[in-house]
């Protein structure tokens, strides 16, 4: 059976991890490579990079980064942030990423999305979609923001979703900007919302605080992976316990 | 006819036997494909892979690693365009240790109904065909590969060890009893052929943690440990 992914992400500016602290155990808390390597060890299921600084140069930082890691880490890897062109997504996965993750370039350019399933096969492209909740009568409603979330776009997250799923999208990596940052849950219903939408696997992401957020979202959200970040990053619930309790309640888990 | 000669004795082979100690592994580069990955994976168990599409360098290489991601259709277009599809298909009619990862695998068979009808190597009687509807598609993530039955590729592999599948197309052999490793996704998959020492996987072992390592390194071994 098909097993729950827990992904760890991880935010990186100028070649070093932004969050991560915590590790104190760590000879450098914020070496990208070792945290990588720390979660790897420790039974992560995939790693996700947010390159933040998303310029040409963080770029090329990310792309040093990246061959690094994948040197070390032999599971699946996913960059995001600053990829613009097919050119930047093939830098990226010659480097050893596996799938590059689009969030404001998809929306500035759908096409971007048919031209890198064309070039480098659907599983290689995950759309990020950052979403907020907008009021609109009975029935919740979302609207993709980009540019960090800086700039609502008015389009529908449903109708986003479904569209670059035609478009070649292999993955959505979904973010609730209501419930990120809080720690008290995913939003489910918006992740349910877009996993019964659409027939790619659904990366639920922005809220958890606890494994049993995360149990929500995997049962409540349907959703296929949970990613989360302060709480692996912080140590508050390391990923072997959060797999467990998952395992416990029932969830498929690798252990 | 194979377009270059294989001749177990050529003074390149020797040469290439002696700088590297024996353990030439071939790992196929057809433009495509994650190769820096499997390449990663080969050199972290100590072994120096080779990246090439020379014929002669495959060759002459004890083992050959025929990666993928992507497309089938594609795929097999450059290997042909490179004339590298009568090349493996000589090699493995002639036994050399091959392993097949992912769309190594699928490309292996008669056809495939991605993107319509295209035929493939034909090395293995089979179709390559689309997942079911109802689930998740690609399958991707962590699954339980179940041992058919004991091969050599699965020592110290635990039954059922969760390997990483990413993949939206799956292979159904004529013949059942090539399929040593099984998978359930919606319907029981073939997740792993062996035909003497043709072996390929439909999971990325480069990306399977400990268990894809192990998988690699009982490949090689078997490979080394060879007459050829």
């Amino acid at each position: 059976m098909l097993t729950k992914r827990i992904i760890p992400c991880l935010d990186v500016k100028g070649g070093r991890v932004v969050k991560g602290t915590s590790f104190t155990h760590l000879g450098d808390a914020g070496d990208p490579v070792e945290l990588a390597s720390s979660y790897y060890k420790d039974g992560a299921d995939e790693l996700v990079f947010l390159d933040i600084t998303a310029t040409p140069e963080g770029r090329d930082t990310m792309v040093e980064v990246v061959e690094r890691i994948s040197r070390e880490v032999f599971m699946p890897l996913t960059v995001g942030g600053g990829l613009y062109s097919t050119d930047n997504m093939r830098r990226m996965l010659m480097a050893g990423a596996d799938k590059v993750s689009i969030n404001t370039a998809a929306v500035l350019n759908p096409k971007l999305v048919e031209e890198g399933a064309r070039k480098f096969g659907s599983q290689c492209i995950v759309v990020a979609i950052d979403a907020k909740r907008v009021d609109a009568g009975k029935e919740p409603q979302w609207e993709v923001h980009i540019y960090s979330g800086q700039k609502s776009t008015g389009i529908d997250a449903i109708t986003w979703a479904k569209q670059v799923v035609e478009l070649g999208a292999g993955e959505i990596l979904l973010t609730s900007m209501d419930a990120d940052g809080h720690r008290s849950g995913y939003d489910n219903a918006l992740t349910r919302a877009i996993s019964e939408a659409v027939t790619v696997p659904v990366i639920a992401s922005g809220g958890a605080g606890t494994p049993e957020d995360m149990y929500q979202a995997l049962v409540l959200g349907k959703a296929d992976a949970v990613l989360a970040a302060s709480i692996f990053h912080y140590g508050i619930h390391p990923i072997q316990e959060t797999k467990l309790y998952l395992a416990e309640k029932g969830i498929p888990i690798r252990l | 006819m194979l377009p270059v000669s294989i001749d177990k004795q050529s003074p390149s082979r020797h040469r290439m036997l002696k700088s590297r100690e024996g353990e030439a592994i071939a790992i196929i580069n057809y433009g495509a494909g994650n190769l820096r990955s499997v390449v990663n994976a080969i050199t972290s168990l100590g072994y120096q892979p080779e990246v090439t599409s020379r014929p002669d360098e495959i060759v002459n290489a004890r083992a050959v690693i025929l990666p993928g991601v992507g497309a089938a259709a594609d795929t097999i277009e450059n290997l042909r365009a490179m004339g590298l599809d009568i090349l493996i298909r000589q090699l493995i009619d002639d036994g050399y240790p091959f392993l097949g990862v992912c769309i190594g695998l699928q490309v292996l068979f008669t056809g495939t109904e991605e993107g319509g009808w295209h035929e493939c190597l034909g090395v293995l009687p089979g179709r390559v065909r689309k997942l079911p509807p109802g689930l998740k598609i690609p399958h991707m993530g962590w699954n339980q590969v179940k041992q058919l039955r004991p091969h050599p590729v699965f020592t110290d592999i635990p039954d059922r060890a969760n390997f990483y599948f990413v993949h939206s197309y799956y292979v159904e052999p004529d013949d059942k009893s090539l399929s040593i490793g099984e998978t359930e996704y919606g319907i029981p998959l073939c997740s792993v052929i062996a035909r003497e020492n043709l072996i390929a996987t439909q999971f990325h072992p480069e990306k399977s943690g400990e268990s894809g390592l192990k998988l690699y390194d009982n490949f090689i071994k078997l490979a080394m440990a060879g007459d050829r």
